[in-house]
């Protein structure tokens, strides 16, 4: 080792929305932090108008990516297929640099509902004895929706939420979404203006009986001041949101929320370049010592640390806990260790619906302007006679616009030529998209461990992502199918397309899905079946903490940014109440 | 870096009068003396004393002026006041013996600061605001001296040697302006304001009053100058010019009388302290000399003094020459109905170039109503630089945008991009015209030209790429490399 660092109190890996939020948290207690950053800093003066507003460059070539020959995935479907890696972003966006996927993100923000949280012991007490399968192993959080509550309101309060709220405090709100847990106070900023997708999906939704509400929207609807003082601008439907940072302060965002305030504690400091290559324990009693990095110019250098905080992307932390070999790593066919376990991801669907009579303006948009229904979710409408746990939500969102990725052309339609253009020229503006998003269960099989034989630059192997569909959640999502055929039928387009799967498909990674990627260092309260106890701390290294969806046991329907922060919070609150005087290990195996 | 284009002529002739007055300099003798005063040469501070030397540092906003731009050592001087007969330089302030100020006796550090009189003799040029330091209580040079003797770390860089040409390089002649326009210790309690108000109140007005006038030295580039310079008015007492508004750079200084409608009559007491707080408030967002002044004072004082600021300024009244053209009461309402632009820009409609350029350019963040949103993009109708007289501030803010400072309630360097890359001198003149033309706005056309000497004055800058895409690097290279069809 050429180098090595002076000593800080705490080293956060990753500089994202964690990082920046255990940033905050940790230099309010008075310690020295340092934030290493493998990607380049991004500051508002990348975000510039109308520097963002290139589809080209973020929308295709995905510029705010981590760039796959810097390090990538492999995925295989099961064990018997060979692994191939992605070389080019297709079905998740792994975000790099400073702000991390909290700059390129959409902008939908939700809680997890209850029983989400607690999906195990719902689905016990709920289901038929016998009615999961076998190789389903889902769990249990391990901390409660009312533990999370009021670290829920506060990263609401951080990122502005506009929407409407749907249950205060037990009293039901019209027009907010009458399935979510119960809050403590209303929404910071009233929702989004309404488009005219919102105002059909609302109609057709009513007429069959469902409860339409705003989609609760980080692209914030009024003039916002945090509670560290940070500022947001209302959202002017540029529509670039998801794969673009924000051009006009209105995306929540770290760049927007936390950074600038993190920036001017004296106690603070980060460096980007830096990919952090190993967590290093301690020979004795297996806590850690501090985090071995690359810096920019190449150099190996050890940055002793006496807390590490893991924030990276779920597939980063999953990966660096297997390379510094700290915890068991899982092994499906004995079905012991832990590290790479209940690995899980999201299953979505669409349909387009075209209108010749309605004009859409597509090019007024925003990634959380839309309108929702919760009616179908895991804990609305019994489940067990559809054959399945789990569910959807169903919803509809304007846009984008883009003249790249916004052109559609009917069925049959030739791929360029005049036909083509005139097809174009008919159709844009004309189309309404209603989607769903939906849950993701865990099993034995599909999990995340080392490739045999794919490297990195450094000679590390790449992650290896094992993911098929499994028939309890196709059936799930044929049944959605249903639903949004319903609305289709309502609505009565000119005509539709579908895309949806159904029973006998296959995963496949080649086309977009979702970056909603979760567990794989999971949360609980045994450490023979989780990573983390339920305080984000490492069971077997007690001042290693883990944030992000990696700790999510299974994956629920609503969007995970909510949910991370929260977690985060809380985590930073019990360090902050009882970790610090008192370090050790937060909690004994239950 | 702050310039000041009018000192050229105004020092000239400054020399010119210091001449014909020699008999004058005759009967007041040529060597200068400390006026006498309770201060000691008692040197044992309490850290207690440096913390508020400290604090008082930041309320006269001594680093403006004595840290150079980005440098890492405090107060070690050398920031360059630029001006075509030389350039001045802030001196070094640190405690350090030669470079600095270390061998001053609190004495001589009370001379410079109220009379501008270093402790060789010489004078100050006075760029040192010790017109204002004047009012300075002896408590308070105590305090500041505690602070730049043991509170700050010494460098011993000396700063560059300030070296005029003649006649401006003859120090002796500023004894004869200090003479004409330099009060002597003016701590004297203004009238205006001393009845029917509670103690408390009362307290509070000469609290901002003692801030404003002395430390604060906002009259320095709030008050109107003379034609030596000097301003117009030091105190309340002196004159309504007092605070009145004026033009620095180029730029239009605003008026903080409370009673003037270009002034802060429209302005809270609380938008007062959110401003010198935050730098931001639903009025304006700071740009030019004062971004600095916020940034490393104001956003630094407690809401016990911002607010006496606050309360002091409104007791300002309107100058005589605006009560003779004062205009009615301007408070746009959210709830008026649409103004003429506001339906122009809806309806997107027979617009002109400057009202398209306006809806392609900047109506994402300030709207088409021109009122932006609040505390995060200022409004346009009503603003200050907007319908200045000289429109340099708008074109330039236009051309090279403008950015917030970080302040300890409002972190956020919220930033405006420039638009010099994409807009032609024409295409700014078209887009300024029309932005001081709609709304409430009055103010008169802007030309092709004007916009051409701003681009001129600031030459090829950094801030001017600012937002630019990328992208068209390629495409220019794809156009260029590709023969033109049609």
């Amino acid at each position: 080792m050429s180098i090595t660092q002076p000593d800080v109190d705490v080293v956060i890996i990753g500089l994202g929305w964690t990082g920046s939020i255990m940033g905050l948290e940790m230099t309010s207690a008075g310690l020295n932090v340092l934030a290493l950053e493998r990607g380049a800093d991004r500051s508002k003066e990348d975000f510039l108008y109308p520097k963002p507003a290139d589809e080209l460059k973020y929308g295709v070539r995905l510029k705010m990516m981590q760039r796959p020959r810097q390090s990538t995935v492999t995925i295989r479907r099961n064990r018997q297929e060979q692994a191939i890696p992605q070389r080019h972003w297709t079905t998740f966006h792994p975000g790099d640099g400073v702000g991390g996927a909290g700059s390129h993100w959409t902008g939908v923000l939700y809680r997890a509902t209850p029983n989400e949280l607690a999906l195990k012991s719902f689905a016990d007490r709920t289901f038929s004895p016998g009615f999961l399968p076998e190789d389903m192993t889902i769990q249990d959080y391990g901390v409660s929706y009312e533990e999370l509550e009021p670290h829920y309101d506060f990263f609401e309060k951080v990122a502005g939420l506009s929407g409407q709220a749907g249950n205060i405090q037990g009293e039901m709100i019209e027009g907010g979404n009458p399935f979510e847990g119960p809050r403590k106070n209303p929404f910071p900023l009233p929702p989004l203006p309404r488009t005219l997708t919102d105002t059909l999906f609302t109609k057709a939704t009513q007429a069959l009986g469902w409860h339409p509400y705003p989609y609760p929207s980080a692209n914030v609807s009024g003039a916002w001041t945090n509670p560290y003082g940070m500022q947001l601008g209302p959202c002017n439907f540029c529509g670039f949101c998801s794969n673009y940072g924000c051009l006009n302060y209105s995306k929540a965002s770290p760049q927007t929320c936390t950074l600038d305030a993190l920036k001017q504690r004296e106690n603070f400091a980060y460096r980007t370049g830096c990919e952090v290559t190993r967590i290093v324990k301690h020979e004795e009693d297996g806590t850690v010592k501090g985090v071995i990095y690359r810096d920019a110019d190449g150099n190996e250098v050890f940055q002793p640390a006496g807390m590490v905080i893991l924030a990276s992307f779920p597939l980063s932390n999953v990966r660096l806990l297997l390379l510094s070999e700290i915890g068991k790593p899982y092994d499906p066919v004995s079905n012991t260790g832990v590290v790479g376990r209940n690995f899980s991801y999201q299953i979505t669907g669409s349909m387009d619906l075209y209108f010749k009579d309605h004009q859409f303006n597509p090019f007024i948009s925003a990634g959380g302007s839309g309108q929702v229904i919760d009616d179908f979710s895991p804990d609305t409408f019994d489940t067990e006679q559809h054959g399945f746990i789990g569910g959807s939500y169903i919803y509809t969102t304007q846009g984008p616009g883009g003249a790249i990725g916004a052109l559609r052309t009917p069925p049959g339609t030739p791929q360029w030529g005049s036909e083509w253009k005139k097809q174009v020229r008919q159709h844009y503006g004309h189309h309404m998209m209603i989607g769903t998003t939906g849950t993701n269960m865990s099993y034995r099989d599909v999990y995340l461990d080392l490739d045999p034989t794919y490297k990195d630059p450094h000679g590390d192997p790449l992650l290896r992502m094992t993911y098929d569909w499994k028939e309890n959640d196709l059936r799930m999502t044929e049944f959605m199918a249903e639903r949004m055929r319903e609305i289709v039928a309502q609505l009565q387009p000119d005509y539709h397309t579908e895309s949806v799967k159904q029973r006998g498909d296959h995963f496949d990674p080649s086309s977009y899905q979702s970056t909603h990627i979760t567990g794989g260092a999971i949360m609980g309260t045994d450490p023979k079946t989780s990573v983390l106890n339920r305080y984000l701390q490492h069971w077997d290294a007690h001042n290693l903490f883990v944030m992000g969806a990696s700790a999510f046991p299974q994956n629920m329907q609503h969007n995970p940014t909510g949910t991370v922060a929260a977690l985060t919070y809380w985590s930073a609150q019990h360090i902050r109440e009882r970790y610090l005087d008192n370090p050790g290990p937060l909690m004994s195996p239950s | 870096m702050p310039q000041y284009r009018n000192w050229p002529v105004r020092l000239a002739l400054l020399a010119a009068a210091v001449s014909a007055a020699g008999a004058a300099m005759a009967v007041l003798g040529d060597s200068p003396t400390h006026s006498q005063s309770s201060i000691s040469t008692d040197s044992a501070a309490n850290p207690q004393l440096i913390k508020r030397g400290a604090y008082l540092a930041r309320a006269a906003d001594c680093m403006a002026c004595h840290t150079r731009e980005g440098a890492s050592k405090e107060y070690a001087g050398g920031r360059p006041i630029e001006s075509p007969f030389g350039t001045i330089y802030a001196t070094n302030i640190t405690p350090a013996p030669k470079a600095g100020i270390g061998e001053y006796r609190e004495q001589d550090f009370a001379a410079a600061l109220r009379q501008g009189i270093r402790a060789d003799g010489s004078y100050l040029y006075p760029a040192m605001p010790y017109p204002s330091y004047a009012s300075l209580s002896d408590d308070d040079i105590k305090a500041l001296y505690a602070y730049f003797m043991e509170g700050v770390p010494p460098v011993t860089e000396p700063a560059p040697e300030t070296s005029l040409s003649f006649p401006f390089n003859q120090r002796w002649a500023i004894r004869f302006w200090n003479w004409l326009f330099v009060d002597e210790v003016s701590n004297t309690s203004s009238a205006n304001h001393s009845r029917d108000l509670s103690g408390d109140r009362q307290q509070l007005l000469e609290r901002g009053r003692y801030l404003v006038q002395g430390a604060g030295h906002c009259g320095s580039c709030h008050t109107p100058r003379g034609l030596f310079m000097q301003e117009k008015a030091l105190n309340d007492q002196d004159g309504d010019e007092y605070l009145a508004g004026t033009e620095l750079n180029e730029w239009q200084v605003p008026s903080l009388r409370g009673g003037d409608a270009s002034g802060l009559r429209d302005w809270s007491e609380d938008d007062v302290i959110d401003y010198l707080a935050t730098g931001r408030n639903r009025h304006a967002a700071t740009g030019g000399e004062m971004t600095s002044v916020i940034q490393h004072s104001t956003s630094h004082l407690t809401d016990a003094d911002l607010s006496s600021i606050a309360a002091y300024l409104t007791t300002l009244g309107a100058t005589d020459k605006q009560r003779a053209s004062s205009a009615p009461a301007s408070t746009p309402s959210s709830h008026t109905a649409p103004d003429a632009t506001t339906r122009q820009l809806t309806s997107a409609t027979s617009l002109d170039e400057g009202a398209r350029l306006y809806l392609d350019n900047c109506n994402a963040c300030h709207f088409a109503n021109g009122r932006g949103a609040d505390s995060v993009f200022p409004p346009l109708s009503g603003n200050t630089q907007v319908n200045a007289d000289n429109p340099t501030a708008l074109i330039s803010t236009i051309l090279y945008g403008a950015q917030l400072p970080s302040t300890p309630k409002r972190p956020e360097r919220l930033q405006m991009p420039g638009f010099d890359w994409r807009l032609s001198n024409e295409e700014a003149a078209s887009l300024a015209s029309f932005v001081r033309q709609s709304w409430s706005n009055d103010a008169s056309r802007v030309t092709p030209e004007q916009v051409a000497e701003v681009r001129q004055a600031h030459g090829p800058g950094k801030p001017a790429q600012q937002g630019r895409p990328d992208s068209l690097d390629h495409a220019r290279e794809d156009a260029a490399s590709t023969p033109p069809s049609n």
